[in-house]
């Protein structure tokens, strides 16, 4: 339970961190609270870890135009106080459902994301507000929507030598209502699924956390292929409770 | 090698420690303090939870190299000048230790939140104390234990 040997870098601007994620076998660390447990396990076994908790510019929170700008070093700690984030609920809803109130501390919004556990409630609610994500690397930048980024369970379309910077968040429409809700064996464990709620005038959009290899955003729940019995009644109860 | 300073409990601890070096085992080993138990070693069982700057961690989950010249709270820090901490007189009045390897964990985890002032029913410290473990299964006395601190500070 103890990490392998790794070399460390702590750089402290953006390019020089994108230079030595361009090396080969580098990872990116940011609040580790995935990472270092897969070190601990030896599941994770990288050449070099590129600390990015140096980094200066990309733990900022703000309003722009009326559309919200996530750094990806925001710890999930800052997300839960900040009042910036209470004009998109849902985020507030959710946040405190995200591991305990030791790893929020440390946690990054970014690293949940990258992370992309299938089961993860912050990519969950960030495609269900139509979230779109910044992505840098020494060889340009792009911008991805969360069908694109989310691949598999553990698995974005993020290279290696790519970092993932902003995360840009649409403003719900004036009179939309939000609800997040899980189930989870205990308050802080991964749940067994869960459900994101975004609901106006102009459209109803439900995410749903735990049922296939990536977050789920439908506009019912017929349009989920369930993989078992157990999850679409579960699901469908977890929607009635918050409906 | 990387040569750190650490300033633990208002004192500054010198060490050299490899990158992989998990803080958690820097307390333990480099500092000798041993108050800061190491269970899972993943993050799941909070035994290991300090404070950086005020805030509970795990520091199982923490690189050493990264605290360089930062400011840490142990269960060692506590205590004043021999007299407990309100927090820890109260784990002892309601039982709140069993065999007490979780205990240093709870207490770090607990203590912010009663810094802050909060007034918390029940469900509200289930909720607050969900990320420590208690093998003992002891969670009825720590219940007691933090609503008899909140009432009686």
């Amino acid at each position: 339970m103890k990490p392998p040997p790794f070399e460390y870098a702590a750089p402290e601007t953006l390019d020089e961190a994108l230079e030595l994620l361009a090396g080969e076998d580098a990872k990116a660390l940011a609040g580790g609270q995935s990472l270092v447990p897969l070190l601990n396990f030896r599941f994770a076994r990288p050449r070099l870890l590129v600390d990015l908790n140096g980094l200066a510019g990309l733990d900022g929170i703000r309003v722009d135009n009326g559309t919200l700008f996530l750094g990806a070093l925001v710890r999930q700690a800052e997300l839960e106080r900040s009042a910036v984030a209470e004009g998109w609920p849902l985020l507030h809803q959710a946040i405190r459902f995200v591991g305990h109130q030791q790893t929020r501390t440390r946690g990054t919004v970014g690293g949940s994301v990258v992370h992309a556990d299938p089961a993860a409630e912050l990519p969950c609610v960030l495609a269900t507000l139509d979230a779109r994500f910044h992505v840098r690397s020494r060889r340009g930048a792009r911008v991805l929507s969360a069908a694109e980024l989310f691949v598999g369970p553990l698995f974005t379309s993020i290279e290696p030598d790519e970092l993932l910077v902003e995360i840009e968040v649409p403003a719900p429409p004036a009179d939309a209502r939000s609800a997040f809700v899980e189930y989870a064996r205990t308050h802080g464990d991964f749940a067994l699924a869960g459900v994101a709620l975004l609901e106006s005038s102009q459209e109803t959009r439900i995410g749903v956390l735990g049922v296939a290899p990536t977050p789920v955003v439908v506009a019912s729940l017929d349009e989920i292929e369930f993989p078992d019995d157990y999850l679409r009644a579960l699901v469908h109860e977890l929607l009635r409770s918050v409906a | 090698m990387t040569s750190i300073t650490v300033t633990i409990n208002g004192t500054a601890y010198e060490g050299d420690v490899e990158p992989r070096t998990l803080l958690s085992d820097f307390i333990r080993h480099d500092c000798g303090l041993t108050g800061t138990h190491v269970g899972c070693e993943h993050g799941v069982c909070g035994a290991c939870t300090v404070q950086l700057d005020g805030e509970p961690i795990r520091s199982c989950l923490m690189l050493a190299v990264q605290t360089n010249g930062r400011s840490l709270t142990t269960v060692e820090g506590l205590a004043r000048d021999g007299e407990l901490h309100p927090l820890q007189a109260a784990f002892r009045e309601c039982h709140a230790t069993q065999c007490g390897f979780c205990t240093p964990g709870f207490l770090m985890s607990i203590e912010p939140a009663l810094r802050s002032g909060a007034s918390l029913e029940e469900p509200a410290i289930r909720e607050l104390l969900a990320g420590n473990l208690c093998r003992c299964t002891g969670y009825r006395g720590i219940v007691e234990a933090v609503e008899l601190v909140l009432r009686d500070p």
